[in-house]
């Protein structure tokens, strides 16, 4: 089947937006994953006993922002995610222990310190445009373009804007 | 409980699909950001065009209703803005890091690390982002129909036509 492997994407695709509309007709939701984030975070510091609850983020929609939200459809929904690639992927015996990516080893070098300064970095940008923005690739990207959202069309063009920009930054220009 | 066994289930299912379509890693994630591999967009159009024909049509049915996300311009730009920056430095979103711990990627803990405490960094921005952000250019839940005063089929028409096109494009270079 090695001649159909461009297909692959598209399909999985399509059986991904058939999987949209199931849900949104069997449960009345739509993907996204991003706000599982800031609700785990206070979560845990609420678990650990940090009261934050002074801060108007946690009135914020009446209080579904936060980890008081918790166990909800979306939570369940990310980790049936990590549950569904382990799956998959011992399936399909494509599981692979990796310490670095291997295009940022490439680029950087076996320098986990870096990686870490990356990661800090890039994931607080990220959850805060994110969260700023009103969603992820999944709540923006698939399910807001899906409903034909202005907001969510501008967000995902937005998002590859500073994507690819950011890239060019990391790598440099296409060299090959 | 059936919403939440509902999400287990979905996310079982969508996880799957990513790891086979094999989205969940950072070559494909930086590879689509530096123009060299399209797998994501692939991916994320195919399941953007098959689902708004099946929503719009559930819709039409009288069967769910839904209004798209509120749209303000300083909240999708800046906050797309940085949500790409940030994107490029790590190399996943939310929900493919979870996956790409799980098929094995283990580095992704540090990005998973940095978004939680990006979580807790914008419950802090919340108060400043709201009033000084979200106002600018602040129009409401609009569609992309509502505002070219057109119905919503010929914008899915639109879209699919325009993901054929670039699907084609893609194929012919090989990205």
């Amino acid at each position: 089947m090695k001649s159909r492997a461009w297909m692959k994407p598209y399909i999985c695709g399509g059986l991904a937006g058939l999987l949209l509309v199931a849900s949104v007709a069997i449960a009345g939701q739509f993907f996204g994953t991003s706000t599982t984030f800031p609700r785990m975070v206070t979560w845990l510091t609420n678990s650990i006993g940090i009261d934050l609850s002074h801060l108007a983020f946690f009135q914020a929609s009446g209080g579904s922002l936060t980890g008081a939200a918790f166990p909800d459809w979306q939570l369940l929904f990310v980790i049936g995610i990590a549950l569904g690639a382990f799956l998959a992927s011992i399936a399909t015996k494509t599981f692979q222990l990796e310490p670095l990516p291997p295009m940022w080893a490439e680029r950087f070098g076996n320098r986990l310190g870096l990686r870490i300064g990356h990661s800090i970095i890039g994931g607080i940008l990220l959850m805060v445009g994110a969260r700023m923005a009103g969603g992820c690739p999944s709540g923006h990207g698939v399910s807001g373009v899906s409903q034909l959202g202005v907001s969510s069309f501008l967000a995902l063009v937005m998002f590859f804007v500073g994507g690819i920009f950011m890239a060019r930054f990391l790598y440099g220009r296409r060299s090959s | 409980m059936t919403t939440l066994a509902f999400g287990l289930i979905t996310g079982i299912l969508f996880g799957a699909l990513l790891q086979q379509a094999e989205v969940l890693r950072y070559e494909k994630q930086v590879g689509a950001m530096r123009l060299m591999d399209m797998t994501i967009v692939k991916f994320m159009l195919t399941t953007i065009v098959v689902g708004s024909i099946g929503i719009f049509l559930l819709k039409d049915l009288g069967l769910v209703s839904f209004d798209p996300r509120p749209l303000s311009l300083g909240l999708q730009i800046i906050g797309g803005l940085l949500f790409g920056v940030g994107w490029a430095l790590i190399g996943y979103c939310p929900g493919t890091s979870l996956g790409a711990l799980a098929e094995g990627r283990y580095h992704v803990i540090w990005p998973i690390l940095g978004m939680l405490i990006g979580g807790l960094v914008f419950a802090f921005l919340y108060p400043m982002v709201q009033e000084h952000i979200q106002p600018m250019g602040n129009y409401g839940p609009i569609s992309v129909a509502d505002m070219l005063g057109v119905n919503h089929w010929f914008v899915i028409l639109a879209l699919a036509v325009g993901a054929g096109f670039l699907f084609r494009f893609f194929e012919k270079h090989n990205l």
